[in-house]
């Protein structure tokens, strides 16, 4: 089943969705924030600041569900030996840290209005602030070791010890008392969130879900091309 | 109705500056990533410029090099 993730067999696809997707994103984009901005209606409580919702809780899924895929591309890539699985990991990890710190810094801008504050030591965002450590460590492991062998493993590593950070920040509102709020949204019951204010919401992520694969399939076709480029060399 | 997408109750500042923040970020990423891609792709046609053509044919024959070399668009 692997042989279909061989690089030679998706560049023909990977090089040429990034037009397609940008459009996509662009799209769906312009119809997220003409809902989050202009037709969602205002929070009875919290007023027009629950607009910051639309790009703070999107940004935190993704950057949770970026790092959970690195940590399976990791692990997978490391047991089979499937050096592309890593490629594939390393070229999510740039959006996975930049929604993250879209997330700590819109919910800070958020707590100022709510809170009274821009920042806590709430378990929930002291951990996103912990994820955000571990998104950097993977990079710059990806920076400093040039052995491959030696960057599968430690990057490996890193998501590994990563990875056990993700459900203390999904459970962190459940098992501590914080200031934030407990999940408004289940999958598996009824979610406390309006149909007004979930439109948006999805929207927006759909969104924010389309510009991590439009930069992912860039820094993908980047990382393949620079292979390519040390082939040339050896020729 | 354009003041109150402003101003919205006095939550303006921090609504806007939210959103700006979120898309000054995926522009700066785009942009960086963009720059990152042209480079290697640069790089690369300047390398095989540079191959005879016993070489260049070689090259030619992998998919991925011939994929490359088609491929001109720079996203």
């Amino acid at each position: 089943m692997f042989k279909y993730f061989e690089p030679n067999k998706i560049f023909s696809i990977t090089s040429r969705a990034p037009k397609y997707v940008l459009f996509l994103f662009i799209t769906i984009l312009s119809i997220g924030l003409t809902e989050a901005l202009i037709l969602s209606p205002e929070d009875y409580k919290q007023s027009h600041s629950v607009r910051i919702m639309y790009v703070h809780v999107p940004a935190a899924w993704i950057s949770l569900g970026i790092f959970s895929g690195i940590t399976f591309l990791s692990i997978v890539g490391y047991i089979f030996k499937l050096r592309n699985f890593f490629l594939i990991a390393k070229s999510l990890a740039p959006s996975g840290l930049v929604f993250n710190i879209i997330a700590l810094i819109t919910g800070s801008i958020w707590g100022k209005p709510t809170w009274g504050t821009w920042w806590a030591w709430d378990a929930r965002i002291t951990s996103m602030l912990i994820l955000a450590l571990f998104y950097l460590m993977y990079l710059v492991a990806w920076r400093i070791f040039e052995d491959n062998d030696k960057v599968f493993k430690v990057t490996s590593i890193i998501t590994i010890l990563g990875i056990i950070n993700v459900p203390i920040i999904k459970y962190s509102v459940d098992w501590w008392n914080t200031l934030h709020q407990p999940a408004s949204i289940n999958i598996l019951s009824k979610s406390s969130i309006h149909i007004s204010m979930l439109f948006p919401l999805l929207t927006m992520t759909a969104a924010f879900a389309l510009f991590s694969l439009l930069i992912f399939l860039m820094k993908y076709n980047t990382e393949l091309i620079k292979i390519k480029n040390k082939g040339l060399d050896r020729l | 109705m354009i003041e109150n997408l402003f101003f919205m109750n006095g939550y303006g500042i921090y609504v806007w500056s939210a959103f700006s923040f979120t898309l000054v970020s995926f522009l700066t990423l785009f942009l960086i990533i963009k720059n990152q891609y042209i480079k290697e792709k640069n790089k690369f046609l300047e390398k095989f410029g540079s191959l005879n053509s016993e070489r260049a044919a070689y090259a030619k024959s992998q998919s991925i090099n011939k994929e490359i070399l088609l491929n001109t668009s720079n996203i």
